[in-house]
């Protein structure tokens, strides 16, 4: 029995009782997964109709003969002018814009977790209490700091606004989870004459890649998804700087014409942080805090 | 440790070198003009169609950015300063706002006035000005309150209606099988409300003629007043002769409101939008003046059988450089709006673009052009937070949740905080 | 394109090069300081970054907001309490309160159960990644497409015409509806959809750093406790639930402070019409279309009070971990 096969035969003496509890077990999940798949599911169906089926029926009737599909929306999404340049924009902006917030907080927790210092809890508290802060507050003050520094319209602008959003969350998140680790392993490091520097990227950071795998999760959905923080700050100087999001609400045309091309452009958006949610999976395996402190 | 981390140092200097040039906004080319419109997808196309001679002549670039967000972008760039060259404008009050903040350049040195005036509807030039300066130009116009019918069911081109009675008597007349005279949708994401908006207007305008129609929109006349009273109920009885009733119609998207003309049988006889709605929904794949057809709202009260509601989309100018002023004035020009609407769907406010691709478009361009009595759509005027409690109230009013006193009542008690003068 | 590549270079080698490059310069620094100093210091370096942006981003903003929570719409006047006073007295503020709280209460409840209990059920079975991603998938989608799915999933025909709607459609085989989901205002049936909608979506965050927690507990703890003949239920609510509280309040804090934000799915589904209001929407539209900078700010503020307790209750939350760890 090893803690990193969490299979069903992990189950102990009473076979009987659990045999039964596997069925529930598997029915629960099953119905789960169903009712969570459905609206994306009926989308997905949605986006390789023709807008006069997509609106006039169920998506469900596309399923049944005759059948009327088209790869037409997805044509019409990736022909857009702008759509590879802005692809790559994205992918400018949200790369950084996640590593940045991730790194910064990771210091931050580290120092709220293993450093005394006098009002720690507080300060700890107010980061977090920033969360509140409705981004929209921000846009005006902060538009005018970049005019101001002359880097309205970059990609560094996105950048540094992305990493103070996502910090409060970031730090929380972290220093909750590095906050658990055994006090131990970092007093035997310290006796054996470790840096901070060292515990840090020796110990803190390998021990704690679950929750930081989870935050690079969210933070580049965040980030990949945004449309109001890169218009507000891009595209007024540089429209040329401009992400994806950008392209696939300009589908719907002032008039209201284009609705139908919405499904495609969101199955075609989502491919990449999908890429990167399963990528990370493996790190949501049990065995890596244990392994790295027997290491 | 120290040394593993060592040859960092000079990748830190090499990047921070790197950020500071690399990502910087390409200096600001005095032959490039930075446009922020509405118009995005085929639209979008059309505007770049239009610039493209202009460009070619003086050999400036135009650098166009579409976007719905174009308040949110505005409300943020005048505080601080961060402004396009042209941009697309909310409406006349914001525009009125954006000049008072000393962010919108006056126009009137910048246009031929002459022409411009001439060319352009009166009512429209006046509402591109704050004071007695031009500050804003209707780049495109739109024509509202038109009764479109499937022709399949009966063509009322040979004897449009002219009288809301005799609108009423030939449509029950030629009902058929339909199951509702009328079909209504007004849900539209975070506007839904305006086709109910539309419906008010252009009833009220007709009951009781542009004076009081300016009058109400300006917050001189009350919203509890019997007149305006006297078009919600008009309203309120069109709903309630709708297909689905006033439910459906607060669900149903306002693109997709016509479609059920088309169904068999036929969900109802007519349709209520503006002249944009032939690029929309069924109407999209059919082809206007043979599978459909529309009227102009008729007269109500007969002293105003000439009163017709438009709207358009406001463009304005943030930097007075020599391209954006030449720019700007090309655009109003007659060459450059033929263009606009060759690509259908726009009608132009200027009345000689005339090279609209259909007959549909061409009588819609020259009702707005030519009309006699010609009012703006008032909710478009009415202050942003009067404008978005009417659109929310008709929303109110329609699904049965409110009633039409109760929604007049409500939309007073707005209105008295809303046209209260700013402090 | 050399711009491209340069950007890129920036992007992939230069941004984390600068990263750790300035905790280790950090180190160089404090050396130079005398031993018994270092550690008073220390923490102070390590927090600048984040201190920084938090500075520059988020509170100069909020002491702004604060100071124009007191002021007139030009910011010219100070009007004593008097947009606290408008927020307090308007009907429509306060039913976005009311909303704000039934949001505040169902969407933790709903993220924070249904995350928990994926988290659970898929730590043990085999296909455990790919009934993850399919709880997961919502998270990824943009609020837009959010929209447009949920317009198929809540879409209202007539009675008598055929149901486009999923829903509509589902309930109708039953013989039932249809109903016009978004447009309920008894018992906020409404507001309840809405809320669905963000729950369904967010259920894969909850659902994502709950199993990472679940993955850092010892699986020895739990291996003894099943030899002992403990029952799966008894593992779970003796074990592995006491070692989850932690986590889950850090979720919990973070749906509670969500839910109050609560935005994009009322501003792009509803709009706030018909008793949706939430008190985000209502600061949008108070700050970008009315341009009633006082008012939208006394709405932040009051977000900004409204949180205060969560705060606390987390300081005694923290204070309790470093006491046993």
């Amino acid at each position: 029995m090893t803690a990193t096969s969490p299979g069903l035969d992990q189950a102990g003496p009473e076979q009987g009782w659990f045999a039964r509890q596997h069925i529930g077990l598997h029915t629960a999940l099953i119905v789960l997964m169903v009712i969570w798949a459905i609206p994306t599911f009926g989308l997905f169906v949605n986006s390789f109709r023709p807008a006069t089926d997509a609106f006039g029926t169920g998506w469900w009737s596309a399923l049944f003969p005759p059948y009327n599909f088209t790869f037409e929306n997805y044509a019409h999404v990736l022909g857009q002018s702008n759509i590879g340049t802005n692809f790559l924009n994205s992918l400018f902006i949200s790369i950084p814009a996640t590593v940045i917030p991730i790194f910064v907080a990771a210091f931050a927790a580290y120092a709220f977790s293993w450093m005394e210092f006098p009002g720690r809890n507080i300060l700890f508290v107010v980061v977090v209490g920033l969360l509140v802060v409705p981004l929209q507050a921000t846009l005006i003050p902060v538009l005018s700091l970049f005019a101001s520094w002359g880097i309205a319209g970059t990609f560094l602008a996105v950048w540094l606004a992305h990493t103070a959003y996502g910090l409060p969350f970031a730090i929380y998140l972290l220093r909750n989870f590095m906050g658990s680790l055994p006090r131990e392993v970092f007093e035997s490091a310290a006796i054996d004459g470790a840096s901070s520097v060292t515990s840090f990227f020796r110990l803190a950071l390998p021990m704690s890649v679950p929750a930081i795998a989870a935050l690079a999760i969210f933070q580049f959905l965040f980030v990949w998804n945004d449309l109001l923080v890169a218009l507000i700050y891009i595209s007024i100087v540089n429209p040329d700087n401009l992400p994806l999001t950008v392209s696939i609400a300009g589908l719907v045309t002032s008039q209201g014409a284009g609705a139908e091309f919405l499904g495609a452009a969101a199955f075609i958006s989502m491919a990449l942080p999908l890429i990167v949610f399963f990528g990370l999976q493996r790190f949501f395996v049990r065995g890596i805090v244990g392994g790295s402190v027997k290491g | 440790m120290a040394r593993r981390f060592r040859w960092f140092l000079p990748l830190v200097v090499i990047a921070l070198v790197m950020a500071a040039c690399g990502t910087s906004t390409p200096s600001g080319d005095a032959k490039t003009v930075t446009v922020i419109g509405t118009w995005t997808d085929a639209e979008q196309d059309a505007f770049l169609a239009m610039v493209k001679p202009w460009e070619t002549d003086t050999g400036n670039t135009v650098k166009y950015q579409g976007t719905r967000s174009i308040n949110d972008i505005l409300a943020a760039g005048v505080p601080t300063g961060v402004l396009p060259d042209l941009a697309g404008l909310p409406g006349p009050g914001q525009m009125a706002e954006y000049a008072d903040a000393g962010a919108l350049q006056p126009l009137d040195d910048v246009l031929d006035v002459a022409t411009y005036t001439d060319e352009t509807s009166p009512a429209l030039v006046n509402l591109g000005k704050v004071g007695d300066k031009t500050y804003g130009v209707f780049i495109k116009a739109a024509l509202k309150g038109l009764i479109y019918y499937n022709t399949a069911s009966h063509d009322y081109a040979a004897s449009p209606p002219a009288t809301w009675d005799d609108l009423i008597s030939q449509g029950q007349a030629n009902i058929g099988d339909a199951e509702a005279l009328w079909c209504v949708g007004i849900e539209s994401g975070d506007a839904s409300g305006w086709p109910a908006t539309d419906w008010i207007e252009n009833i009220l305008l007709r009951q009781s003629g542009p004076d009081v129609y300016n009058d109400w929109w300006a917050g001189k006349v009350k919203w509890t007043d019997p007149k305006i009273k006297a078009a919600f109920d008009l309203y309120k009885e069109v709903i309630d002769n709708s297909y689905g009733g006033g439910t459906n119609t607060v669900a149903t998207k306002f693109e997709l409101a016509g479609d059920p003309l088309f169904k068999s049988p036929p969900g109802c006889e007519f349709f209520e939008q503006a002249n944009f709605m032939s690029g929309l929904g069924k109407f999209a794949d059919l082809k206007a003046g043979t599978d459909f057809n529309a009227f102009p709202f008729p007269a109500i009260n007969p002293d105003y059988a000439k009163a017709v509601e438009g709207a358009g989309d406001l463009f304005g100018m943030f930097h007075a450089t020599d391209a954006a002023k030449s720019l700007m004035k090309y655009l109003v020009t007659a060459p450059a709006q033929d263009i606009w609407v060759k690509a259908g769907g726009a009608l132009s406010a200027n009345k000689n673009a005339t090279s609209y691709p259909d007959d549909f478009s061409k009588n819609a361009g020259a009702a707005v052009a030519n009309a006699e009595q010609f009012v703006f759509d008032a909710s478009d005027l009415m202050p942003s937070a009067m404008n978005a409690a009417f659109w929310s109230h008709m929303v109110s009013l329609t699904s049965g949740s409110e009633t039409v006193d109760e929604a007049l009542k409500a939309l007073q008690t707005v209105a008295d905080d809303a046209y209260k003068p700013a402090a | 394109m050399t711009d491209k590549l340069i950007t890129a270079a920036i992007v992939v080698v230069g941004v984390p090069g600068v990263l750790i490059g300035y905790i280790w310069a950090t180190e160089q620094v404090l050396r130079i300081l005398p031993e018994r100093r270092r550690p008073d210091i220390r923490p102070w370096l390590w927090l600048a970054p984040a201190l920084a942006f938090l500075a520059l981003f988020l509170v100069y903003p909020m002491i702004g907001t604060i100071l124009r929570s007191f002021q007139d719409n030009l910011g010219k006047t100070f009007v004593g309490l008097d947009n606290f006073f408008w927020f307090f007295g308007s009907a429509d503020a306060l039913s976005a309160l009311k909303n704000n709280l039934l949001w505040l209460i169902f969407l933790t409840l709903f993220v924070v159960g249904f995350g928990l209990l994926v988290a659970v059920l898929v730590d043990k079975v085999k296909y455990e990644s790919f009934a993850k991603s399919v709880i997961f998938v919502p998270l990824a989608i943009s609020m837009v497409a959010a929209g447009v799915i949920w317009l198929y999933m809540y879409q209202y025909k007539p009675p008598g015409a055929v149901q486009t709607g999923t829903l509509n459609a589902a309930i109708g085989v039953a013989g039932l509806g249809p109903v016009p989901w978004l447009q309920v205002e008894d018992f906020s049936v409404n507001t309840f959809m809405l809320i669905i909608v963000m729950a369904w979506m967010w259920t894969g965050f909850a659902m994502v750093i709950i199993s990472a927690a679940l993955k850092g507990i010892n699986p020895e703890l739990m291996e003894a406790a099943r030899m002992d003949g403990a029952t799966e239920w008894q593992v779970f609510r003796g074990i592995v639930f006491p070692l989850l509280v932690p986590t889950l309040v850090v979720v919990s804090t973070t749906m509670i402070i969500t839910a109050l934000k609560a935005f994009d799915v009322v501003f792009t589904m509803t709009s706030g019409n018909l008793n949706t209001n939430v008190i985000a929407n209502e600061m949008y539209a108070e700050m970008f279309k009315f341009g009633q900078y006082g008012r939208a700010s006394a709405i932040a503020v009051v977000l900004l009070l409204a949180i205060i307790p969560i705060m606390f209750f987390n300081i005694g939350r923290f204070r309790a971990q470093e006491a046993v760890r």
